[in-house]
């Protein structure tokens, strides 16, 4: 053997390889098995036309329910264009819905401890506590209004905020993991109706109180309803670095108990300033229980009610200037501070008022009076003129009373019960007609009113929708740049819309298209919502949203966002015994626990550390502990610390809840309690 | 000894050679210097790469070998590989990774040797760096056999995979699942650069040849066994 028999076959042996390798590429089976894995939709041709008709004859379809349901059917692995976020009312927590196909696609654990997600049952329970009221654990909250945060008026997709009604509680929702990582109780309010709603770069979330009652809530009887009982509107900062809100740089306004119903923050022209109403100028006190009308009639003597009007920026700078006063810990600017100062003015309104709504150019503030069949629309820059002039009279706590003819800009008249307005992107608004029941679409004035046909100023169409709608919510409607297309009617009645389930009946999201101009607009959906009674919702275009697929580490703790210190890791599973304190790292990973039994005693201190430390897309497992009370959702990568106290003994059997795998079942282990000697 | 160094080595280039045939002497320099850039290139991209799809992983699980490391869903692939008894990936072939940087910077300096060599000692410099991409493919036959066909007999599904060896190139089947393994561009430059190794060797063999039997036909005393 020669060198010179070495480099030929050497010659021959690499291009044979390169033949080889080249002819094995090539026959490749990877895409034959990628284009199995999808779907395909059926060939086009005169056969399923025919089958489609034959579907709707049996069906008693008629074309134009075929037309709604090819506008929002989904075939299996399309996603939804947009996504809505929807408060579920006394359920206490936030629905993610997509649209158009209006299926529910998550359901976030907010106010209420919800099992799925062991949102109270050994997850979230730092977060919960926080919402605690006077130390007593408060397990709901009537959510309301959510608020997508926003980046120069317009949606960003990275938060989203929501009020508990009931309570005046605030929830702070990440969406990288659409967990909640903050809740906020106000100190000086139980009832927030007004919240939550973002100003234009998130800087600040407005909580408007309800109910009037003394700041902090003490006791006072109903005859020093005006001395004692007031309003209030919280403005809480919001740090978008730490994702949470910043109560030491939050501050209110003192405001007369007129019963503070919506806000919502100016945007563009009106920057800087934020517009309320409100329902009982009428100062309606006892609820007829001294011959009085009940408040229900109480409070819609008057003809009038007040739209609020605040300088956002002023009253935030006379509370950095140490002007507020500190109620229940809290610093409150005064309504006398208020008045000195011009921060708060008024302006008249249709009476008993349910929404204020800011048009997309920020030039206009929609009210409508719900027993009034009239938009009332003021224009920002008139009432700028106005409180330049002075045309005001004081109310009875000597806040300016601004002349309602020179500040409106025109009153539409839509039909039975307005309520709320949205807005698209050809000009239009749209207010829910509670009464009617119905959607009219009226046109803008000024330069968005030169975006559709029809003069300015005027009612276009209506739809009817079943029934009873309360909050309407059109894609992205409330910001800058409405994207128009699709609106949701949320209606509190269903009555006859669903297969009956009882007497208590859910409660019915109708989609609306409202692509075309004119006349046109077209229930194509109705959702049941059978967990609560949704408010508001908000839509967001859903590539503007980017959440993780899974936890960006091992180890990761969704409550502070970064990866636990005490997280157990891989490799370094144990039991550690300190005196009667017992720590547990355990790893869960397809299809097993490591370790896979723990042993304590009676009355053992346990802090139980568990990690997933799965990386794969969807290999959530659980944890539950029977009798314990202990249900954990752990997202891969995702840990946590369960505290508890091991107080009765017995044997537990402990498993995965979540079916991560073929072996999920063996996937447990056994937790054994000794008895105390 | 000197002698002996010399018939190694080879004879030097006459300058007025060098001179008038320039291209003659160059161009088997140039080849192999470029083989020597590419292998040293190819460290940094993936040798070997397979791609598993199943159902559930609808955009498949991925992983590429680097001459010393693997990258991709090695974690998630030990993971699923962990039901049928396989040891994780990471347990094969730990030596040649991590001596493969070294080696192949010692195959580099092998050929950059060869350059300065003038006789048919070149190709012995030259034979290491040739045979890497075929020993690379066989090592990895090597590995993929010893791991697929001693599968842990106490696996959770060990009665349904049975011991199989994984292509090295090319389609499989395990389970759901559908593997699909290739070649990576950092094989392909090592390839390149066996074929420019052995372009090399020939315009080498063209250039000094003549050279070499006039130096051995000139030098008195014994000469190194002649060619055939």
């Amino acid at each position: 053997m020669t060198a010179k028999h070495l480099v030929w076959g050497a010659c021959l042996l690499v291009p044979g390889l390169l033949v080889g390798c080249g002819g094995g590429d090539s026959n490749s089976g990877g895409e034959d098995s990628s284009s199995a894995a999808k779907p395909t939709s059926g060939g086009g041709g005169a056969a399923p036309y025919a089958a489609l008709q034959t579907v709707a004859q049996e069906r008693g379809l008629t074309p134009d329910d075929l037309v709604a349901a090819a506008k929002t059917f989904q075939p299996s692995g399309r996603h939804d264009d947009y996504l809505m976020f929807a408060s579920d009312g006394h359920g206490g927590q936030m629905l993610v819905i997509g649209v158009p196909s209006m299926r529910i696609l998550r359901v976030i654990g907010v106010f209420t401890p919800e099992p799925w997600q062991g949102w109270g049952y050994g997850a979230g329970q730092d977060v919960l506590d926080e919402g605690k009221i006077n130390g007593k654990d408060i397990t709901w909250g009537d959510t309301h209004h959510p608020a997508l945060s926003e980046t120069a008026g317009d949606y960003d997709g990275q938060f989203c905020f929501i009020n508990d009604k009931a309570n005046a509680r605030l929830a702070v929702i990440d969406l990288r993991d659409f967990e909640t990582k903050q809740i906020v109780k106000n100190p000086l309010s139980l009832s927030d109706h007004g919240g939550a709603m973002v100003t234009p770069n998130t800087d600040y979330i407005i909580e408007g109180g309800q109910y009037g009652h003394p700041l902090g809530w003490d006791y006072a009887p109903m005859e020093e309803y005006v001395s004692k009982y007031r309003g209030m509107v919280t403005l809480w900062k919001f740090d978008r670095d730490s994702g949470r809100i910043d109560q030491s740089k939050s501050f209110a306004l003192e405001l007369p108990p007129y019963w503070q119903d919506l806000f919502d923050a100016g945007k563009l022209v009106s920057d800087g300033w934020i517009f309320g109403n409100s329902f009982n100028t009428e100062l309606a006190a006892d609820g007829g229980e001294s011959g009085t009308p009940p408040y229900e009639a109480g409070a819609s003597q008057r003809d009038n009610d007040y739209m609020h009007v605040i300088n956002l920026r002023k009253a935030e700078a006379l509370y950095r200037a140490g002007k507020a006063e500190i109620i229940k810990g809290f610093p409150v600017l005064s309504i006398q501070t208020l008045v000195d100062e011009g921060v708060l003015y008024f302006v008249p309104e249709p009476k008993s008022p349910h929404g204020v709504d800011v048009s997309p150019d920020g030039a206009y503030m929609v009210v409508s009076g719900k027993l009034d069949p009239h938009v009332t629309v003021y224009s920002f820059d008139k009432i700028q003129k106005t409180i330049a002039a002075k045309n005001w009279e004081p109310d009875q706590f000597g806040v300016p009373v601004l002349d309602f003819d020179s500040c409106v800009e025109a009153q539409i008249e839509v039909g039975l019960g307005p309520l709320h307005t949205q807005f698209d992107n050809q000009g239009y608004a749209y207010t829910s007609l509670f009464l009617e029941p119905a959607v009219a679409r009226w046109t803008m004035g000024g330069p968005l009113g030169a975006k559709n046909p029809e003069p300015d100023w005027t009612l276009v169409g209506k739809v009817p929708v079943q029934y009873n709608v309360g909050h309407i919510c059109a894609a992205e409607g409330d910001t800058v740049s409405p994207d128009g297309k699709y609106l949701v009617s949320m209606n509190k009645w269903a009555i006859d819309r669903f297969t009956p389930v009882g007497p208590l009946v859910p409660q019915n999201f109708q989609l609306v298209d409202i692509a075309d101009t004119g006349d046109t607009m077209k229930v194509i959906y109705d959702m049941p919502v059978g967990m609560g009674e949704p408010h508001y919702a908000q839509m967001i275009k859903a590539d503007k949203l980017k959440p993780w697929k899974v936890y960006p580490e091992v180890g990761w703790s969704p409550e502070t966002q970064s990866v636990r210190l005490d997280a157990a890791q891989k490799g370094k599973e144990r039991v550690e015994r300190n005196g009667t304190t017992v720590d547990v790292y355990m790893t869960a990973v397809r299809s097993h626990f490591t370790p896979e039994y723990v042993e304590a005693v009676e009355g053992d201190h346990i802090r139980w550390h568990i990690t997933n430390i799965e990386r794969a897309y969807d290999a959530t497992h659980g944890f539950a502990v029977p009798a314990y009370n202990i249900n954990l959702s752990l997202e891969p990568g995702e840990a946590q610390v369960i505290e508890f106290v091991a107080d009765r003994s017995g044997t537990y059997p402990f498993y995965c809840s979540e079916f991560c795998s073929a072996l999920h079942l063996e996937m447990m282990g056994y937790f054994l309690v000794k008895p105390a000697e | 000894m000197a002698a002996a160094l010399q018939a190694i080595f080879g004879p030097r280039i006459p300058s007025e050679e060098l001179a008038t045939h320039r291209w003659r002497y160059l161009t088997p320099a140039f080849l192999l210097t470029l083989a020597r850039v590419l292998l040293l290139v190819s460290i940094f991209v993936p040798y070997w790469a397979m791609e598993l799809r199943a159902p559930q992983y609808p955009d498949g699980l991925h992983v590429q070998a680097y001459i010393n490391r693997l990258t991709g869903d090695v974690t998630e692939i030990d993971g699923l590989n962990h039901y049928i008894g396989m040891r994780p990936l990471n347990d094969a072939a730990k030596l040649e990774r991590t001596v493969s940087i070294t080696m192949l910077i010692a195959l580099v300096l092998l050929v950059e040797g060869a350059i300065y060599v003038h006789s048919k000692w070149t190709v012995l410099l030259t034979l290491p760096s040739i045979l890497f991409p075929p020993v690379f493919l066989l090592d990895l036959y090597f590995w993929l056999n010893q791991f697929g066909q001693h599968l842990d007999p106490k696996a959770p599904l060990s009665n349904a995979i049975k011991p199989f060896t994984p292509p090295v190139l090319g389609t499989g089947t395990i389970g759901q699942f559908h593997t699909h393994a290739s070649a990576g561009l950092g094989w392909w430059l090592a390839a390149a650069a066996s074929v420019l190794t052995i372009a090399g060797l020939v315009f080498h063999r063209r250039a000094f040849k003549p050279l070499y039997d006039a130096a051995s036909a000139a030098r008195p005393g014994p000469v190194v066994p002649a060619e055939e």
